[in-house]
């Protein structure tokens, strides 16, 4: 009832959760019983890769929602993210089980490799997929939850907010490529072979990932809907719009900036722990701090503050990383730097601006046509 | 032997743990119908003293002028009455039992302070309606806040505001869109909606029509009573026109306390109003 | 307490080595004499050479005598190969051969290798050629009379490379050789490592005095082989053994301090890098509120035009670097008004804004070099006058490009500050920052004074591109590297605080090289980054914030 009321008022939001599912059902078939020499088969390849859009999608709303609307610029999201796919490699890691290089039966490769005897006690546990599903909410949420409980009760607020966010991914970025930690270091986490003792391989077995993926943003979207349509919604946009002057009608604005950031966390974990079955890998440099900025200039794109534009910006952007990369890999790193200078300059409400911006101009001219 | 002490004074019968008392806030106590007291305030902003040896009292329900010129210390008091700036020394009280200076801006809020700025401070991206909503007395912690409805009364009690303010005609116009006079009346009417205790109001009439000048009057006098005021204001016409009682602050004391009449004659106020 | 017993160690330690010397003196002058009266005639050395090929063991003792004496080039690798029985003669007119094993071949090349007549020889046995054959007396004979030909070079570090050579291993015939040497001493290092030498010597003496004298000249001294025969040393008496035990001591605090103080050294010239790095931002975020993540790559501009400038002038690399500064200055200086003026100038009072816009033009920029100069790295050459150390003493030793680098920080900084207090360009950027505003109402023009401080602030980087080019390799990613480490230090130091910037910089150089020993370099980094998430929690606005009613908001 009360989601059908603030679904209502979402217009292009609907629009999207309906592209979404037609998308869902219509892939499946392309892929699956569309015989391979039709041209309307969709390659397991192409399955994959707009899973993996789709993951970094609901990357974007977890952004948008404390970029957007609390006026966080997060740039340690990826380290979230990274942390929810360190946390769904480790449970495949562990699934691998004997079928590794070495065959050893607990201990994965790399630590063979680096002649450990036993499990370190942080992999215990991850060879139950509920654990592991545990930690991927939960440890990303944790980490948010230490971090903005000591940066907001400070009231560290706008580009030193940034820059120590920056500092933390960084920080974790170096921890992770050391291989005493205990994460594969260099290498990350790779060579999986099955989930939930389905194949990997497999075309099946993608398409669910693909579904799931789906299926996540979808949730996502519409829980993050359901925060901004709410007081706290409004709450937060006080707090972004004037922090001080929310202080003095009373809101406790640390705890609200926390528990929506860790909110946020929580989705990027769950992201990250959907991106790395189906890209088959997870290693530091997913904690990148470029990794960071680039999925704030996807929600720049698409238009902050509206979740959906996040959505649009991150498919946008990747499908032409994709495109460029693959065509001409020496202009992408121009592209995207113009992008950021671009978007920045000309275009501070996104693409979803640009649209709004040409319906009020119609509205207004349609005025001016009655009078 | 002290560890021994500390274990007796840590398993001892008639207290509970403090983390077990129910964190209530105490009410506000005005049985001595002193609604605020500032004491022997002092504050210095890398040595220049911006508060030196203040002493304010405001009685419940009592209408306060308070003029000064500038420099005089009226911003920062207000800071200080707010949680916003702590004091070097002296003590704040709220009643008989808050002590302003253990608590942060949100909970001298909630206990009941409200504050106008010199400057109108609106939520400009949100509408007159959302931000009158925002404002309201209410549960404002996390959770609540996810969940809360507008119930028919909170809904009543935005109309009546409304009207008060007279922005009905505008309650879905983003905030940022109205004029200067409308913000302030804005601001006034997110004051009303946490139905505090005690309002501060920084220079309210900056920028308005002699109209509006004259219905801003009209609404802080009628509030008076019901609400204990405090009016920072340069205007002397208005002041004239609302003051039962003035308090002339220079150099971060209070030089001269009284009815508009004795203020204006006390030959220190004209001197310092007048130049040496 | 501790003041009064140095005092009265040192004045110990006096007397023995007054006494040293007198007696060194006096051995030196005798020595002397004696070699004047035995100096042989030119045509000895010749015979002497021949006299190797006899079997007598007592003449081919005098003609390796004589031969040391002489001296000529060919003495030291002949002796050095006698030693190792690789000095061979033919068998048919008594030249003489080097022989050297080449895969079970025997190849033999002769010692005077200017004779036309003599040729190398490979062949698979020894046919025609026989040993000199030395005995143990022969030996340790031609020992030591490399050492002191060696201790007689015409080169100091030699001479303190022989001695440290001896200290190794010392051995009591060496005693009298460097007894003789050190009165004809001049360089101090070689003179301490010799008394150093003497005194280990000694230590082995049967004399108690002479243990109690050497002691004490131990415990002077830094020398790890001091160590360790103090640390073998058999005390005949309680308090001898007492006396080297706090020797021990003695030298471990000062070695230990020595070390303090080089970490420290490494931890200044680390923090000059990142103080460097900073300073330019700290004007551009500081002084303009504009975040700039550009700024590495203004710094990697700084590094590839000392690296044009040095394709340009190849034949003159110490003269290269000075034409670098400048030309990187200007160079990034440009670009970063370039930037200001196409893109940050739009984009005042948005700083979040800022910050996405210039990370767009730190890509480019990174873009633009991999296709100008290829991703891979280049070199800058080192000149020479930057290279090898000031050796302070036998355990610390300060690299000159380091010392270098902490002399142009500083220089750097003093240039910024005298730049930022004493001209009106300073005094432009101080108002704008201070109350944008007012300054454009008293006259000053804001834009200008804006482009000019940026320029400033990127001509600062590029200046630290160069430093940064002759410590490591000059590459795209040069500055991604330390745009995150500058932001920590000018975050730390407190925004729009030079001196802030400076003290924070050197801090967080310091506390890194001091946690690095204990923790590796990686942990080390990371613990300073949760350090400054840490600190900025506690003091949002840096080690030196700005104060006043003002900065409150």
């Amino acid at each position: 009832m009360l989601l059908m009321n603030i679904l209502k008022n979402d217009k292009p939001g609907l629009w999207l959760l309906g592209i979404l599912l037609v998308v869902s059902i219509a892939v499946p078939i392309l892929n699956l019983v569309v015989p391979e020499n039709s041209a309307f088969h969709l390659s397991t390849y192409t399955v994959t890769l707009l899973g993996k859009y789709l993951t970094y999608a609901l990357l974007a709303v977890a952004a948008d929602l404390v970029w957007g609307y609390l006026g966080i610029l997060t740039l340690g999201h990826a380290a979230f993210f990274a942390l929810g796919g360190y946390a769904m490699g480790m449970y495949l890691m562990r699934q691998i089980g004997e079928r590794g290089v070495y065959g050893d039966p607990v201990l994965p490769d790399f630590m063979v490799f680096l002649s450990w005897q036993e499990l370190p006690w942080f992999w215990q546990g991850f060879d139950q997929f509920w654990f592991a599903a545990l930690m991927i909410i939960l440890i990303p949420g944790i980490l948010a939850y230490v971090f903005g409980y000591l940066a907001f009760r400070s009231r560290v607020t706008g580009v030193y907010l940034s820059i120590i966010t920056q500092a933390m991914t960084y920080a974790l970025m170096l921890a992770f490529f050391r291989n005493e930690m205990g994460f594969g270091g260099n290498n990350g986490l790779t060579d999986f072979k099955d989930i939930l003792g389905f194949d990997l391989r497999a075309d099946s077995t993608r398409i669910a990932l693909f579904l799931a993926s789906a299926t996540a943003l979808a949730i996502g979207y519409v829980l993050s809907r359901i925060i901004v349509s709410s007081r706290l919604g409004l709450a937060s946009v006080a707090i972004r719009d004037s922090e001080s002057r929310s202080r003095f009608i009373g809101y406790r604005v640390e705890n609200i900036k926390l528990w929506v950031f860790v909110f946020s966390a929580m989705l990027a974990g769950i992201a990250g722990a959907l991106y790395v079955p189906q890209v088959g890998i997870i290693n530091p440099g997913e904690f990148s701090p470029l990794n960071s900025i680039e999925l704030v200039i996807w929600v720049a794109i698409g238009g902050r503050g509206t979740l959906y534009g996040a959505i649009i910006g991150a498919l946008l952007v990747n499908y032409s990383k994709t495109y460029f990369t693959a065509a001409l890999p020496e202009i992408w790193l121009y592209a995207l730097g113009a992008l950021f200078i671009l978007v920045t300059l000309y275009l501070p409400k996104g693409i979803v601006g640009l649209w709004s911006l040409r319906k009020t101009r119609k509205t207004q001219k349609m005025r001016e046509e009655k009078t | 032997m002290k560890a021994m002490q500390a274990l007796r004074e840590f398993s001892r019968r008639d207290r509970v743990f403090d983390f077990l008392v129910q964190a209530e806030p105490p009410a506000l106590d005005l049985s001595h119908n002193i609604i605020l007291y500032l004491e022997g305030i002092n504050k210095s902003f890398d040595g220049f003293k911006a508060i030196n040896d203040l002493n304010l009292y405001i009685e419940t329900g009592e209408l306060r002028c308070i003029i000064g010129p500038n420099g005089a210390g009226k911003s920062t008091m207000m800071d200080i009455i707010t949680g916003k700036t702590r004091p070097d020394t002296g003590q704040a009280w709220f009643g008989q039992r808050l002590n302003l200076l253990e608590m942060d801006e949100p909970e001298i809020a909630e206990a009941g302070i409200g504050r106008k700025f010199q400057k109108p401070t609106v939520f400009e991206n949100l509408s007159v309606f959302q931000n009158l909503e925002l404002a309201m007395s209410q549960d404002k912690r996390v959770w609540p806040l996810l969940v809360a409805r507008l119930t028919g009364e909170q809904r009543d009690h935005i109309d009546e505001v409304l009207t008060i303010i007279g922005l009905n005609a505008l309650i879905h116009d983003p905030a940022g869109k109205l004029s200067h006079g409308q913000k302030q009346w804005l601001e006034i009417g997110m004051l009303l909606m946490q139905k505090p205790a005690l309002l501060l109001v920084d220079e309210p009439v900056a920028g308005m029509t002699h109209q509006e000048m004259e219905r801003t009057a009209e609404l802080l006098t009628s509030l008076a009573g019901k609400h204990s005021v405090v009016v920072v204001e340069h205007d002397m016409d208005f002041v004239r026109s609302i003051a039962r009682k003035v308090t002339v602050l220079h150099q971060g004391s209070v030089l001269a306390e009284g009815s508009m009449a004795d203020v204006q004659s006390n030959p220190r106020v004209v001197e310092v109003y007048l130049g040496e | 307490m501790s003041v009064s017993a140095t005092t009265v160690t040192v004045k110990k330690t006096f007397s023995p080595l007054l006494f040293f010397f007198v007696s060194f003196f006096m051995l030196m002058s005798m020595t002397q004499q004696t070699i004047a009266s035995e100096m042989p005639a030119e045509s000895s050395l010749e015979d002497a050479w021949k006299t190797l090929s006899q079997k007598n063991y007592n003449k081919k003792a005098e003609a390796i005598e004589v031969i040391a004496q002489e001296n000529p080039p060919e003495a030291r690798p002949a002796m050095k190969a006698m030693l190792e029985g690789q000095l061979y003669y033919a068998k048919r007119g008594k030249a003489l051969y080097f022989l050297k094993e080449v895969n079970d071949n025997y190849e033999f090349t002769p010692l005077f290798d200017t004779d036309p007549a003599l040729k190398p020889v490979l062949q698979e046995n020894r046919r025609g050629f026989k040993k000199v054959k030395v005995n143990n007396r022969l030996r340790r004979m031609i020992r030591q009379l490399l050492a002191v030909m060696q201790l007689k070079h015409e080169d100091a570090d030699i001479r303190l490379a022989a001695v440290q050579e001896l200290l190794k291993n010392p051995e009591t015939e060496a005693a009298d050789l460097v007894k003789n040497a050190i009165g004809k001493e001049t360089d101090q290092r070689v003179i301490t490592s010799m008394q150093t030498l003497l005194a280990v010597i000694q230590l082995e003496s049967g004399d108690e005095t002479a243990q109690l004298a050497a002691i004490n000249t131990l415990a002077n001294s830094l020398n790890s082989s001091a160590m360790n025969a103090l640390a073998a040393y058999q005390a005949p008496t309680k308090a001898l053994e007492n006396k080297a035990q706090s020797a021990i001591n003695k030298i471990n605090d000062k070695r230990d301090l020595y070390a303090k103080a080089e970490t420290i050294f490494f931890g200044l010239s680390l923090g000059s890098v990142l103080a460097l790095s900073a300073i330019g931002l700290a004007i551009t975020f500081g002084v303009m509120g504009v975040i700039n993540m550009a700024h590495g790559e203004l710094m990697m501009i700084g590094a590839y035009t000392t690296y044009v400038v040095q394709l340009l002038m190849p034949d003159n690399i110490a003269m290269s670097i000075l034409v670098a500064i400048p030309a990187a200055f200007i160079v990034s200086g440009l670009v970063g008004i370039a930037i200001e003026r196409g893109v940050i100038r739009h984009l005042y009072g948005r700083p979040l804004e800022t910050l996405l816009a210039t990370f767009g033009v730190s890509l480019v920029l990174q873009q633009t070099v991999r296709s100008i100069f290829s991703p891979l790295n280049r070199s800058v050459e080192t000149p020479e006058w930057m290279s090898g150390a000031w050796q302070i003493n036998e355990v610390l030793a300060l690299t000159w490009n380091r010392l270098y680098i902490i002399f142009f920080c500083l220089a750097v900084f003093m240039a910024l500050i005298a730049v930022m207090k004493k001209t009106s360009l300073g005094l432009q950027v101080r108002a704008v920052s201070q109350n944008r505003t007012m300054a454009r109402a008293m006259g000053v023009r804001s834009k200008w004074v804006d482009a000019l401080t940026f320029g400033l602030g990127s001509g600062i980087a590029g200046l630290a591109g160069v430093a940064l080019s002759l410590l490591t390799n000059v590459g795209p990613n040069l500055g991604q590297a330390y745009i995150i480490d500058s932001f920590m230090v000018v975050v730390f130091g407190g925004v729009g605080n030079l001196w802030g910037t400076l003290v924070a910089g050197m801090t967080l150089g310091v506390i890194n090289k001091l946690l690095e020993p204990w923790a590796g370099a990686v942990l080390a980094k990371i613990l300073v980054l949760i350090f400054i998430i840490l600190f900025i929690q506690k003091r949002p606005k840096g080690l030196f914030p700005q104060r006043g009613r003002a900065a409150e908001d």
